[in-house]
């Protein structure tokens, strides 16, 4: 298969996506389209921890960190400096804040920098660690981040949060987004540098005796997956309009980490899979949480009930299909042009 | 003739026990050096100073005359220097030839997101990167596995890849823990020819661990003999054969062993 033969074909895939988006916003309900935004976010986050953790083997449980300081950054910018002077009850925000103003990219964009930025800092000393030791000092960075969101209320209007953030987070804009981080990605991991994420995952001495500096290779993964947490943060924080440190809880990371784990770690097209398929089963699970009517007993709904049945399924998935749906496969042009001719030969 | 690898005096502690003591030596451009003695010897310790794996207690390792000791691994590599292990370590889910790609990133020129925006220069650079890549697999007899699994290839093919991934970071100095380990004479003979075809072809300096006294003798110019960490012997392969010491340590146990 030539190379401008998989051009062409992609190039008509994302074709045939714009114009499923089109339909969607004419023809779906504003629920419907909520749910397509999120399966982009989700996809979108879902690929940064696959990144770092599938591809690289870095157990990183800090997603909900880089995506909190995303938010934070992507809201302020673009907030308009009226709307914050009356968002800012507590305490009045440093004029720096309130003047801070940029267009919607802008904003998506410095929010995906910072948390790079700030996982660049804190990766210094913890890539450092061990696999088990990293996973729980990312998860207290996580939680650290939340803390200081809460106790910082002349920058983040502390435990209120903000409200009437400009919904500017459209399909375009983070379906936008989703493809951009798929294309990086997927380039990054054909390139020779991505081959190296995965030496290291199979056996970080080996890499380091062929020379792979692992300590500054593990350091790129880790800031770019943080930037694509970070423009995800963004995105979801104009799409929900409101943000506040509650929402960067740890559920936040688990959720990015069954689809990671559902997907397959190692498997980019798992991840758009399972992206989706989590999204849209964990939508459908609501019904689960209203109250229940069989025959004259009617069963209350629990809150949180959606969750323990997705625990229950990701378990299943575990026991039953320990590399996720893919494993570390992925679905290609070439993949399917070979499996073709196979077929027409048998 | 100046020496292109000299150990001086390298000492690794353990806590109490030494596993080598003063190790002294010096490897000349394109000789072929063998480095023998019973299980935990201190052979691999050796390699392991030498390629920055462990920070010598005492000692330095010197290449082309300039201090490399204390450099991690990686940077050892960059200098030049590249190792196989005992227990075979490959990339279990790359192919053959990802194997091998991955050893000429140390070599590589463009940075990471050149190739990933589709500067030119950077796909050139990969495209050679293959070539080459392609041309170390043929070196080893391996141009038919190139798309295969390396985890799945048979235990002589996932040696002779590690070889191949070690001559893909183009590296002076060469050294194979162990290479004939679990071969049967016929391979350990092709090994031999082997070993000296690549010492050529790669214009390399190579040091082996070996317990086949057949390879050792056959295609070792010089050997050192360590036991309990000390060197007891070093010298051509003939002298060691008839070394007392030696025969007393290493070639006794041997014998003892077919006895
Ligand atoms: N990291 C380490 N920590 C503690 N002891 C070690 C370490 N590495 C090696 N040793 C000890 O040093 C001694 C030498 O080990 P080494 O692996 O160098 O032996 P060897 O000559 O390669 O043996 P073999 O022929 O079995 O491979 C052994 O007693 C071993 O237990
Ligand atoms: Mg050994």
């Amino acid at each position: 298969m030539k190379r401008y033969h998989v051009f062409a074909l992609n190039f008509m895939l994302v074709g045939v996506l714009a114009a499923l988006l089109v339909c969607a916003q004419r023809f779906l309900d504003g629920y419907s389209i909520q749910i397509l935004n999120l399966v982009a976010i989700n996809i979108l986050l879902a690929l940064s921890l696959n990144l770092i953790y599938g591809f690289t083997g870095m157990f990183s449980l800090g997603h909900a960190g880089f995506m909190a300081i995303g938010a934070y950054v992507c809201a302020i910018l673009i907030l308009s400096p009226d709307q914050k002077a009356m968002l800012f009850l507590l305490e009045p925000a440093y004029p720096w804040i309130e003047s801070a103003h940029a267009p919607f990219v802008v904003a998506v964009f410095a929010g995906g920098l910072a948390a790079a930025a700030m996982a660049a800092v804190v990766g210094f000393p913890l890539l450092r660690l061990g696999d088990d030791y990293l996973g729980i000092a990312t998860l207290g960075f996580a939680e650290i981040v939340r803390v200081v969101a809460n106790n910082v209320p002349r920058i983040t209007n502390g435990a209120l949060g903000f409200k009437g953030i400009p919904a500017y987070a459209n399909l375009w804009w983070n379906y936008g987004w989703c493809l951009l981080a798929l294309v990086l990605i997927v380039r990054i991991l054909r390139s020779n540098t991505g081959r190296c994420f995965k030496a290291i995952r199979d056996d970080e001495v080996a890499a380091r005796a062929m020379g792979v500096n692992v300590f500054r290779l593990k350091l790129l993964s880790f800031s770019l997956g943080a930037f694509f947490a970070g423009v995800g943060g963004g995105l979801l924080a104009s799409l929900l309009t409101t943000i506040d440190p509650k929402m960067f809880l740890f559920v936040l990371t688990f959720n990015v980490l069954m689809i990671v784990v559902m997907g397959g770690l190692g498997s980019v097209t798992g991840s758009v899979i399972a992206g989706a398929a989590v999204t849209i089963i964990l939508e459908w699970l609501r019904f689960v949480e209203d109250p229940i009517t069989l025959g004259s007993v009617t069963l209350p709904g629990i809150p949180g009930m959606r969750m323990v049945v997705f625990s229950l399924l990701l378990i299943a998935v575990i026991l039953f299909r320990r590399e996720g749906l893919m494993g570390t496969r992925e679905i290609s042009w070439e993949g399917i042009a070979a499996w073709l001719r196979q077929r027409r030969k048998a | 003739m100046n020496a292109l690898v000299e150990a001086r005096s390298l000492t690794m502690r353990f806590g109490g026990l030494v596993a080598v003591s003063e190790f002294s030596a010096a490897i000349a451009p394109g000789a072929i050096v063998g480095l023998i003695g019973p299980n935990g010897a201190g052979k691999t310790t050796c390699f392991n100073m030498i390629t920055g794996f462990y920070r010598p207690t005492q000692g330095q390792v010197l290449l082309d005359g300039r201090d490399i000791t204390g450099l991690p691994p990686h940077a050892v590599c960059e200098a030049g220097i590249a190792r196989t292990f005992q227990n075979i370590r490959l990339f279990g889910n790359g192919t053959a030839l990802e194997n091998v790609l991955v050893g000429m990133y140390v070599r590589q020129k463009s940075f990471w997101w050149q190739s990933a925006l589709f500067w030119p220069p950077a796909l050139r650079e990969e495209a050679r990167q293959r070539t080459r890549a392609m041309e170390l697999l043929d070196a080893v007899g391996l141009t038919s596995v190139a798309g295969e699994k390396a985890s799945s290839l048979p235990y002589g093919a996932q040696r002779r890849l590690e070889i191949a991934r070690a001559l893909a970071t183009a590296p002076r100095f060469l050294l194979l823990d162990e290479p004939a380990a679990g071969m049967n004479p016929q391979e350990s003979q092709e090994l031999m020819e082997f070993i000296r075809h690549i010492r050529d072809a790669f214009s390399l300096t190579i040091l082996l661990i070996e317990h086949d006294m057949k390879v050792v003798m056959g295609v070792c110019e010089h050997i050192y003999v360590l036991d309990y960490g000390v060197t007891i012997a070093q010298g051509p392969p003939a002298a060691i054969q008839s070394n007392p010491k030696v025969i007393e340590a290493y070639l006794g146990e041997e014998a003892l062993a077919y006895a």
